[in-house]
């Protein structure tokens, strides 16, 4: 098994006017995207790889002159990987409202009465149904017709599931992971915490911060904390950390770190914060609370996946995963068993929360390549 | 991979071609993955085993992973045409709702599981000593079967629980058994259907 090395992300631009489901509409935009593996003559062998809340177009390999540059799910697609790229056509794809270099609120708002500002809090809202439609029309100028798999964990888990019910013809096979039909009450709440968060730092400026050349820093801190909490487990956290303290003796103080999780959440604040973009990370929480393909069938998830009866399924949850717990896997297959659709289901006992659908666990790494290598057979 | 028993075979011979199966601790999916490809069966298998899962998956048969302790809420009543319940409910610690849930998601329900009654048990326990056999490998303290039951037995638990007994009859060696099963069997097998 092999690294794919240095790979470069390209950029389309589109001029045609994307309509979203809030009723605002893109007029023109640009998808940034990585591919790894050939497309075969049949275009037939193409995989789209769905990203989550702070991930990118960039899947797997490295970026020339950057250390530590392997994409989010390295250890899963390349040569001889579960998803293997010397027989899949692999594609990233960033998201529209990203900060990764797709059309987000880091760009030019083209409003021309605007002055050439950033869009900040003006990007429209998007919401998975919108991403998947931007994605449709990026294999369409890739030439791919149809997709042997779609592939994603968490909020692209959703798009996975999306991707049956809006374009179901254009899909073989899809893969969730660490998903789920919509956002519980609570996973709602953890969210708006951490849009709060960022909302009342004083850096955030309306969303129009880019002009006062500042960051609101401090929010996007506490949005990563409270998020990186909430995608491990209780057993994790306690294994990895447990009591343990900076120093020797307890400092009493109220402000400096005392314990070592303190430590690691403020550490994994700082680095997200260097980072993301503040609107993208309201935006994309917005997503992810606004998903809920039920809501259009009165709330019968059954009658919702009754679009995507000519797919295959595979769904994986994780038994420490409380923020997208196996239950809700659960009713994703049973809307699937409802339908009569072929699905297999894995409910992977690892430890680590969340996390997990990221890290190397064979028996999912195992059932993952088991998959790809059936949906390889029925490739011509 | 396992081959297609002779076991196998006389349990698949019960199932309709055409049917929509589900297996109830499905194993490697031999048996679903012969259905499908010998008579156009269709469905999905139920098994808590990672290995089990990730032998399904690899022959390409639907297989979902739960604990039957916790029932088939996944599935709709009469869902299925063929529900099969082999060599598992003498695992279960709810073995009567579980026969239950099996007469519920299904038309008609296949069950088998081993015959205590069979007379070389019979033997051992008049001996004095728990049977270990061909068909019973395991020592009583460390036995996965904890439900011992007989032929006799599971005649009076469908009834209990309004089950009609469609056909019955025994296993051994590889032979279907119809004559004295609950004392010339190690296998029990019933086809059950609700009311």
């Amino acid at each position: 098994m092999g690294s794919i090395g240095h790979v470069t992300p390209q950029t389309l631009h589109f001029a045609d006017p994307l309509l979203l489901r809030s009723g605002a509409q893109l007029a023109a935009y640009d998808l940034v995207y990585e591919t790894y593996g050939t497309l075969n003559a049949k275009r037939s062998n193409a995989v789209l790889v769905c990203h989550a809340l702070n991930a990118s177009h960039h899947v797997a390999g490295t970026h020339a002159g950057q250390d530590k540059s392997e994409g989010w799910w390295d250890n899963l697609v390349g040569p001889g990987k579960p998803l293997d790229t010397d027989r899949f056509f692999v594609i990233g794809v960033n998201n529209l409202g990203s900060c990764f270099g797709s059309t987000g609120p880091m760009q030019t708002n083209p409003d021309p009465a605007l002055g050439g500002r950033p869009w900040g809090a003006d990007f429209p809202v998007v919401t998975v149904e919108d991403w998947v439609d931007a994605q449709a029309r990026l294999l369409d100028v890739l030439g791919i017709e149809r997709l042997a798999a779609v592939l994603g964990g968490s909020l692209g888990g959703m798009q996975a599931l999306s991707w049956t019910l809006r374009h179901s013809q254009r899909v073989g096979e899809c893969i969730a992971v660490a998903t789920a039909p919509n956002l519980s009450a609570q996973n709602i709440a953890f969210n708006e915490v951490a849009r709060r968060a960022i909302i009342t730092d004083p850096d955030f400026h309306g969303g129009h911060f880019y002009a006062h050349g500042v960051v609101p820093q401090r929010g996007l801190r506490v949005a990563r904390m409270i998020g990186h909490i909430t995608y491990l487990s209780d057993d994790s956290m306690e294994e990895k950390f447990g009591r343990q303290m900076r120093a020797a003796e307890l400092g009493y103080s109220t402000q400096d770190i005392e314990f070592q999780i303190e430590s690691y959440l403020r550490y994994q604040g700082d680095k997200f914060s260097a980072y993301f973009d503040a609107n993208t990370y309201l935006l994309i929480t917005r997503a992810l609370d606004s998903f809920d393909p039920a809501s259009g069938h009165g709330g019968d998830l059954s009658a919702a996946f009754a679009a995507a009866r000519g797919n295959r399924f595979t769904v994986v949850s994780f038994t420490t995963d409380w923020r997208f717990s196996p239950a809700r896997s659960r009713e994703i297959v049973k809307a699937l068993v409802d339908n009569r659709i072929d699905v297999s289901y894995a409910e992977i006992a690892a430890p680590h929360g969340h996390d997990a659908f990221l890290l190397e666990d064979p028996r999912y790494h195992g059932l993952l390549r088991a998959t790809f290598e059936r949906i390889g057979r029925t490739i011509r | 991979m396992t081959a297609v028993t002779t076991e196998m075979q006389l349990i698949a011979d019960l199932v309709p071609a055409g049917a929509r199966v589900l297996d109830l601790g499905c194993g490697d999916g031999a048996l679903l993955a012969h259905l499908q490809q010998a008579k156009g069966c269709s469905g999905y298998g139920v098994e808590i085993a990672d290995d089990n899962l990730l032998a399904c998956a690899r022959r390409g048969v639907n297989v979902v992973q739960l604990n039957l302790e916790e029932g088939l809420a996944l599935f709709d009543d009469h869902s299925f045409d063929v529900v099969l319940q082999l060599q598992t409910l003498q695992h279960l610690k709810n073995t009567e709702s579980m026969l239950r849930e099996t007469a519920r998601v299904g038309r008609i329900g296949i069950v088998s599981f081993p015959n205590f009654a069979h007379w070389p048990h019979r033997l051992s326990v008049l001996g004095g000593r728990m049977p270990v056999t061909k068909t019973l490998p395991y020592q009583w303290y460390d036995t996965p079967n904890i439900r011992v039951g007989t032929f006799a037995d599971f005649e009076v638990l469908a009834r209990r629980n309004g089950l009609t007994i469609l056909d019955s009859f025994g296993f051994h060696s590889g032979h279907v058994v119809r004559r004295w099963p609950n004392l010339l069997a190690s296998v029990a097998v019933f086809k059950i259907q609700r009311g």
